[in-house]
Formats: structure tokens, sequence, C-alpha cells
């Protein structure tokens, strides 16, 4: 075992997970992450914790994630290359482990330009690929990246994630191949809508045997409303909408739209199932954590296993 | 060459207005090619603060004087402008920020009656090349150990907005930046050369943590080349 999560046992186990997602407040207010981890309790099977999603101010990843653990619930811990360099990062490292938390989602972040901040100065130290090299070694080898030994027994189960359609699209394949050579062990790809698209990358990814070295979750995110569907396509880098999926959403007719978004969802979600390469889904219902439970039954996947 | 551009006039007028006798000097080196330090832009410079004056009815006295080099002690040691500093206030430097420092420097060990006053007018911006028309854009950073070799001859210390060693992050679109449509997305550019000189295979190798101490983060850096030296 590499950090003994439940994540982790049910994805060797060869159960199909499904993680949740939980964005910390603008503030110190503990209620509003205990709030919304009793949303997501029993209905999900880990929690990413976002870092200082889009580079807007919240309450750190770190603290949010140990409120969480008290809840009952499994975090996964975000971090970012943005905010913090190897000194920070493997410093909060410890500090997660400490507070019990076992997994953890390597990123760069986004660019600071787009939070609330913009005059503030980066990091980038290192990249998030250096990160999951370096936790893969502070676990493996129990050293700091100096080669100094680690006092205590350091453990991580290592994520990262993937965008499979951003440009150069052709070069993304490398790109998560270099992730599963860092020493990844579970990927969370961003949104995915366009399913031949997914299952044809898939298939180059199951070619090349990454889903035996690393664990791959698919990313789901319900879509409110045909805005929020053209929003997305024109403003994220590589999510492509079908147009299929945006007639559905338009016939759908006042009031029904988010219904019909969700049950796009969970198609979507019992056909990754079925997908040869993919071990659950990363699901990314954005502030609407109160609509999970119904989503999760709705796709057929509760109760939740145990291991 | 290192690329800056002229303040705005209320800033460096704010920076000389109580003093009588002021002189604007340029710069013969990289900001006289980027058309913002040189003999031209001093001559603005100086019609504007004479103007200025005019109309605050000021008796100020405005000299430009031009120095190859601010930046290098042989191109400045010319005893006119040295004359010229010492019996002005404040000395308007139109170099780079290293120029800036340089003639602070300079003037303040040559002449030792009394301090030389020395203000910027200039904002020093990067160190990168003329692209167009009118357009410069950066090109390094200094990080003091070269990657280029590796990279197809595109840096991504410097080009990526986040420095990133290891790829295109997910932000990349279009070829653009996700920070902004007008940049070009470094590492497209890097995969994509290295992929028409089909030598994707250096880039596959995971790039270890980057040494940064020959980069800014560890105070001024400095080179002494004894077999230079006398």
């Amino acid at each position: 075992m590499k950090s003994g999560s439940n994540l982790e046992r049910l994805l060797e186990k060869g159960e199909f997970v499904v993680t949740g997602e939980l964005g910390p407040p603008k503030g110190p207010d503990a209620e509003v992450v205990k709030k919304k981890a009793a949303m997501l309790k029993g209905n999900v099977d880990a929690v990413n914790i976002t870092d200082n999603q889009t580079a807007i101010v919240r309450m750190s990843s770190i603290a949010a994630a140990k409120i969480l653990l008290d809840e009952g619930l499994e975090p996964n811990m975000q971090m970012v290359a943005r905010d913090r360099n190897r000194i920070a990062m493997m410093s909060d490292l410890f500090g997660a482990t400490a507070f019990g938390i076992k997994n953890m989602l390597c990123l760069s972040g986004d660019h600071q330009s787009f939070g609330n901040h913009p005059e503030a100065k980066n990091v980038f130290d290192i990249d998030s690929i250096q990160m999951i090299y370096m936790v893969k070694t502070m676990r493996d080898e129990q050293k700091v990246i100096c080669g100094e030994d680690i006092e205590g027994e350091f453990k991580m189960f290592i994520g990262a994630a993937c965008n499979p359609f951003a440009d150069p699209f052709w070069y993304r394949l490398h790109r998560l191949e270099k992730k599963v050579e860092a020493g990844v062990d579970f990927i969370q790809t961003q949104c995915i809508y366009d399913m031949a698209r997914f299952k044809e990358f898939m298939k180059q990814v199951v070619d090349l045997g990454l889903h035996e070295k690393c664990k791959i979750l698919a990313g789901i995110t319900p879509l409110k409303s045909v805005g929020m569907a053209r929003y997305m396509a024109a403003n994220v880098s590589g999510i492509t909408i079908p147009e299929d999926t945006i007639n559905r959403l338009r016939g759908a007719g006042k009031g029904n739209v988010a219904n019909e978004g969700i049950k796009i969802a969970c198609e979507q979600m019992q056909e990754m199932q079925e997908m040869e390469g993919i071990a659950g889904v990363h699901l990314m219902a954005i502030e609407w954590e109160h609509r999970v439970a119904e989503i999760m039954e709705m796709a057929g996947m509760l109760p939740r296993p145990t291991v | 060459m290192i690329v800056a551009e002229r303040k705005p006039f209320s800033e460096i007028l704010s920076m000389v207005e109580n003093y009588s006798k002021i002189i604007v000097l340029g710069c013969g080196s990289c900001v006289t090619i980027c058309m913002a330090g040189g003999e031209e832009e001093v001559k603005i410079l100086a019609s504007q603060l004479r103007l200025a004056f005019k109309k605050d009815k000021k008796n100020v006295e405005v000299e430009e004087f031009m120095a190859l080099r601010q930046c290098d002690d042989e191109f400045m040691d010319d005893p006119v402008l040295i004359e010229k500093v010492q019996a002005a206030d404040v000395v308007i430097s139109m170099a780079c920020g290293v120029g800036v420092q340089h003639a602070t420097a300079f003037f303040n060990r040559v002449i030792t009656d009394s301090p030389t006053r020395i203000v910027p007018a200039l904002n020093t911006t990067f160190m990168g090349a003329n692209i167009g028309v009118g357009v410069w854009e950066e090109r390094c950073v200094g990080c003091g150990d070269c990657v280029l070799e590796k990279t197809g001859g595109i840096c991504p210390v410097t080009r990526c907005a986040k420095s990133l060693l290891n790829g295109p992050c997910g932000g990349s679109s279009n070829g653009s930046c996700e920070i902004n449509k007008d940049t070009e997305c470094a590492w497209h550019l890097i995969v994509e050369r290295l992929k028409a000189l089909d030598e994707l295979d250096r880039i596959k190798p995971v790039e270890m943590y980057k040494d940064w101490r020959p980069s800014h983060d560890g105070g001024p850096r400095k080179i002494v080349r004894e077999d230079m030296r006398l």
C-alpha cells in the first residue's frame, strides 16, 4: 500500500471509484466546509479539496482537508505549484500526513492573472511533474529532495490531472506518459463531454498500457444551462461540447435544463464504467454539492463500496 | 538587448520639479535601439520639460547630453560631462536600470565635493528582441543555466508564464497561452519544433528540479574572470 487511503484500497480492489470536489470558502468559516461535507458524505469515495482555485484566495486546502477528515470523509488534497516553493511544499506535505491526509493531487495551478490578486508574484519553483516525482521520492525513499532522511513515515497516494484535449492535442498522450514516468498513482481528467473523442484518447492510453501503470478517473461536470455549456466550450482549454449535447439541453425546455444536464452526466458515468482503462469518475459538481446524492442515486452508484 | 520604455511625463516631472539645473542624459546602446532613451528621446524629454517649466513660469535650465554606454566607466569618463553633472542639481538618466545605477556610482565616485542625484526616466522591462516594427518581446530572464539546447531554441523559463520545464500545461489553446491570446504558448512552440527536428525523445525523460542559484534568487550575481584581471 502506498498510503492505505480508502481511494487507494478501493482502486486496488478493482472497484469503480467516484471522487467528489469541494471548494473551500473565501474565509475562515469551518461551517461552510462542514455543510458541503455533509452533502458529500457517503456519496463519494474521496473528495478533492481545491487549492485556491482560479487563483482566488480561499481557506487553505490543507486546513479544509483536516476539517473533512474530522467529519469522517476522505480528502484528496490539491496542491498547486503557483504559490509554494519546494521547501513550503515538503513542509506542508509533512503536515498533511501528520493530520492523516493520504491522497493528494499535484497541479501547476491557474495563473494568478485569473484571480483576485493579479499583482501577486508567482513561485513555480518546481512544476507539477517534478512535484509528482518529489512526492514519490519522499514516499518511496523516505527522503526530501536534498537527500536527507525524513523523520517518521511519509505516506501519500499521488494524483495528477490530465487535460486530454488541450492543445497541442497530439502531445497530450506524451504528457500523460511523462506523469506516469514521474510516478503518479492516479489521474483525474478535465471534464469530458465529447465521449467519442475521449474513447479515441483512451484507446491510445490503453494501447500504451498507461492504464495499468496508473488509475484513470474521468472528469464529469453536469451542465446546468446552455449558457454554461457555451461558456465552457469557449473559455476552458480542451473542452469541446458536442452539438447533440447542447441540443438535448435546449430541447429539455424551461425549468428542465439542469435536470437534463444531470441526466447526461449520469449516462456518461455509466458509459465510463464500461470504458476500458477507466477506473472511476471524478464528479466535479461545481457549487452543486447538494445535488451529488441525487446524481449518484440516478447513476446507480449508491451505496458506495467499502473496504 | 535590454528593452525599456519611458515613464509617463508626469512621473518624470514630479521627480525633478523642485530643481533648477537639470541634465537629461541619454544612453547610446540598447535603449537607443529600442527607441526609449537615445538622442531623439533625450531631445523630446528635454523639450517637454522646458515647455512645462516655461508654462509654470519657472526658470529652469535643462541640458541634453549623451553617453555611449552608461553602464561602462570608459564611456562616462568625459571631462565635459563630469563638469556639467557637477554643476547640475539632478541628472535624469535615460539609460536602463543598469545604466542608472552605474552612472550613480560613477558620478559619486568621481565627483567628491557634493553627492550627485540621479533619477530614472525609463522603466527597464526585459531582455528581448525586436520581433516586428515597434514590437519587442522578452526572450531571456537570465536564469544562469541555459536550457535552449534541449528545447529547440525556445526558452520555457522565460516564455512560459509558469516557467514549466516539462511540457505544456492544460491551459494551452490554439497555440496561445491561457493568460493572453496574444502570447504564444512556449511549450506548444517547443514540442512542434522538436517534432519537426525529430527530437521529441529529448524531452521524454522528466526534467529534474531546476537549480535556481544561478538565477536571481541569490542576490546580485557576479562574474569574476581571473584570466581577464590585471
